[in-house]
């Protein structure tokens, strides 16, 4: 037996341990360096009207939710109806990061699936994600009202994360 | 009643499973050759009792037993026949009964077709198809049981979920799951190769034949699902890159690669262990597919409602199949020994690299659909890689790929003579560049990059007609001389050009598509890509189980009338969700997609009309590759063999 005819058994024995934590484990936010740094500058147009732009001054002044979206994301599907939803219900200030997407695509998806945001920033190459640190499409943080970075969602917003954090959260956020 | 016999009949094709497995596997070592004998006996029973709990489970659809918890979720009085019976496979469940069921069929095809080969190879194979029965049977009777009954009985069932009620759901997960279950068969004899060290040409030559059909099933359940992707999703896009349709996209992948190194392996004794270790790949990565799909570990529309005992019980599984059989290639692999010494230009090296290219993008693929999954174990949230990624990629490795492909077929084995090859090709390859060009100044306003891709399927078609040209070149009659071709010939000629055909219709749908999201009244039209859309409104229709609202468009052009499409918006009733149907005048150089948005008021409606140029050609490439295996399997010499080693 050489070695060598061992190494694909190790390669996969490395592969099920990787599938078996994934079994074990729920999706958790990890700490961002960002969290509690200013927002990263950015002046992007925006994703409806490329004369309009976007920038993170739009932030200052309130408690903004920033969402990193694409339209060929299929998390981003599965979230997208919570974000439509929460906009409406709680009036909250939302602005999107439309993340290497494709214009047109992008006001197609929200055509179709609603557009719960004040202006989405349309990022196609994809330098100012690169600036917050995203990882992967979607993520969401919220600034509050001095354009500070306060929490940071890898992975779809649910339900259950916009009413045990996101909200009391922004409700604190807007009492400072 | 009828239930309680399906079940009972999976507990007895349980059983049959375990005799199928151990006594032939044991009776081959041994050298017992009545334990060995049980094989074939077990395999007829075993695919006789997994018929008649397949037949249980259908019975109970079309009599729409509710008293069954499967039926009355997956199922309604309303729905028509045809999907109660497709219904069976629309879940988790009942994908499972499918998935062995078709095992059986595999390995009653391999119990008939073998008469030709040494006992002892027989029974390692059938044993070794059992032992997979047993995890799969086991799997279902475990956790995932679909006679399990729901009392008190529901009075109504809960519908098969819409998007799963359509022609294409009939045909695309059997199909499916002939090409996943079929890598099984390759997967056991190389298993059994290992066992009883019979890695010859003979193995080789045996293997083919399965690999391919399993491969061209699992062509046309990929191509089926991407064509139902296409017109069901109302989204007019063809491929997503997700997780599913990658967990179907890898054993394709690793199964290409296997076919092409079988052909080294037989007809030259060499890549002996690398094939081996494709033949485990094709059929580990059919069983990571199961396990990606049916765990919840990954997110997905196709994604089965998930259960952690059942994620569980499948990595389990996964472990021992893939984990036993790697453990046994390390012990074995390494005395293999491979003849057939080649040169370093000559069409092994060609095919290495092939194979190479292959197994590289596969394991590009593999790493963006887990690596979401790397960042979720460590706690990142589910994210996706997205498209990007795969595109760039996948273009990155296919387009050489693709360019070699045209050479291969015609190197010679061991070594090829650089001056020869050239020789050969050199027109081609001066008429593909130049047609390339061509195009770039008189199609108008082609890129570059579309300009090349019709240089590489000039270089393809001509490279294929040289080919076959040089075949019958010396020959004194050459048409006649053109039915004296093996049929595995025409099989790879065409397969190279159903490659060719779907590079053309993926280059063209994506860098000429039309597609406008347009606000219409009655009477609004719309001119895109030389057509003239006219809306003349929607009305309502009912549909069995759903209402609708059916818009109708009049398409015309140069004010001649081409046709009237009708694409649907339609409420299904019980689950109460919205399905956008299509509507699509399609022919071989174009596509007129139409799907209804959302009502407007007023009898407005917003409406998506796309234009899509040779999106039809992304299938027939399809088709073709796979009539192309289909071909190469007829080959006489296949059958030839088989009645020599008889006598």
């Amino acid at each position: 037996m050489k070695l060598r005819a061992l190494l694909p058994l190790l390669a996969f024995l490395i592969l099920v341990v990787l599938l078996g934590y994934g079994l074990t484990r729920n999706p958790k936010d990890i700490p961002s360096p960002l969290i509690n740094k200013a927002a990263p500058a950015f002046d992007l147009p925006a994703v409806l009207n490329p004369d309009d732009k976007v920038s993170d001054k739009n932030f200052l002044g309130k408690v903004t939710v920033f969402n990193v979206w694409a339209s060929w994301c299929s998390a981003c599907r599965d979230e997208h109806p919570i974000l439509v939803k929460f906009a409406k219900e709680h009036k909250t200030t939302i602005y999107g990061l439309n993340y290497k997407d494709q214009r047109a695509d992008a006001i197609r998806w929200l055509g179709i699936f609603g557009n719960p945001y004040i202006a989405s920033a349309y990022d196609v190459t994809g330098n100012t994600g690169i600036d917050w640190g995203v990882y992967g499409v979607p993520e969401t943080f919220i600034i509050d009202k001095k354009g500070i970075i306060r929490y940071k969602q890898i992975g779809p917003v649910t339900d259950k994360i916009i009413a045990d954090k996101i909200l009391p959260l922004i409700r604190k956020l807007e009492k400072e | 009643m009828i239930p309680e016999l399906g079940h009972f009949s999976l507990i007895l094709a349980l059983s049959l499973a375990i005799a199928q497995a151990f006594f032939p596997l044991v009776g081959a070592q041994l050298n017992k050759t009545r334990w060995m004998a049980v094989a074939k006996p077990a395999a007829h029973g075993q695919f006789i009792f997994l018929s008649i709990a397949f037949a249980a489970l259908t019975t109970s659809f079309i009599n729409n037993d509710f008293s069954v918890l499967y039926v009355a979720t997956n199922s309604n009085s309303l729905l028509p026949v045809q999907y109660r019976i497709s219904a069976v496979w629309g879940a988790h469940e009942g994908s499972l009964l499918l998935w062995s069921l078709i095992l059986g069929i595999w390995t009653l095809a391999v119990s008939l077709f073998s008469k030709h080969l040494p006992p002892a190879m027989v029974s390692r194979v059938l044993g070794v198809m059992g032992l997979i029965s047993i995890g799969f049977l086991l799997f279902m009777l475990f956790t995932s049981n679909p006679f399990d009954r729901l009392l008190p009985a529901a009075i109504e069932g809960r519908d098969l979920n819409p998007l799963l009620q359509d022609f294409g759901l009939i045909i695309h997960p059997p199909m499916l799951y002939m090409g996943y279950v079929g890598f099984s068969v390759a997967f056991a004899f190389a298993i059994a190769a290992l066992l009883g060290g019979q890695l010859d040409s003979a193995w080789a030559r045996w293997s083919r034949p399965w690999t391919t059909m399993a491969w061209c099933f699992l062509t046309i359940g990929i191509a089926l699902g991407s064509w139902w992707a296409y017109y069901e999703l109302g989204w007019g896009g063809w491929w997503f890159w997700d997780p599913v349709e990658n967990a179907s996209f890898m054993p394709w992948l690793i199964g290409t690669a296997l076919i092409h190194s079988l052909a080294v392996t037989e007809k030259r004794g060499s890549f002996k262990s690398w094939t081996v270790m494709l033949a485990i790949l094709a059929f580990s990565l059919s069983l990571l597919g199961t396990f990606l799909v049916r765990s919840g570990v990954v997110t997905s529309v196709h994604a089965f409602a998930t259960d952690p005992t059942r994620g569980v019980f499948i990595l389990a599984f996964l472990g021992v199949v893939i984990g036993g059989s790697l453990l046994l290639y390390a012990f074995k692999a390494g005395n293999i020994k491979s003849a057939g010494r080649f040169s370093l230009f000559s069409r092994e090296t060609l095919l290495l690299t092939n194979n190479i290219i292959l197994v590289v993008v596969c394991a590009t693929v593999l790493l963006g659909t887990l690596y979401p999954l790397v960042l979720d174990a460590m706690g990142a949230g589910k994210i996706s890689v997205g498209m990007p990624y795969f595109n760039y990629m996948f273009t990155l490795f296919m387009l050489p790929l693709v360019f070699l492909m045209a050479i291969g077929p015609l190197t010679r084995w061991k070594r090829q003579s650089i001056n020869d090859l050239l020789g050969k090709i050199t027109i081609i390859f001066i008429i593909s560049v130049l047609t390339g060009i061509a195009s770039y100044f008189m199609l108008g306003t082609i890129s570059w990059s579309v300009a090349g891709v019709i240089a590489l399927f000039t270089w393809i078609i001509g490279s294929s007609l040289i080919n076959l040209y040089k075949r019958v070149e010396n020959k004194p009659n050459k048409i006649t001389a053109l039915t004296t071709i093996p049929l595995s010939f025409y099989g790879m000629f065409l397969a190279h050009i159903g490659v060719a055909v779907f590079m053309m219709g993926v280059t063209f749908t994506s860098h000429y598509s039309e597609e406008k999201d347009i606000r219409m009244k009655p009477g609004d039209s719309l001119d895109m890509a030389g057509y003239n859309f006219q809306f003349e409104g929607a009305t309502e229709v009912n549909g069995p189980n759903y209402r609708a609202q059916q818009g109708s468009i009049v398409i015309s052009q140069n004010n001649r009338k081409i046709t009237t499409l009708k694409p649907q918006k339609r409420l299904y009733l019980v689950q109460r969700s919205p399905m956008t149907e299509a509507a699509i005048d399609a022919s071989l150089s174009r596509d007129l997609f139409i799907a209804m948005g959302e009502p407007l008021g007023n009898g407005e409606w917003s409406i998506r009309i796309q234009y899509k140029p040779l999106i039809r050609w992304i299938w027939l490439g399809t088709i073709i590759m796979a009539i192309g295996g289909l071909l190469s399997i007829s080959d006489k010499r296949y059958r030839y063999k088989r009645k020599r080693l008889a006598s």
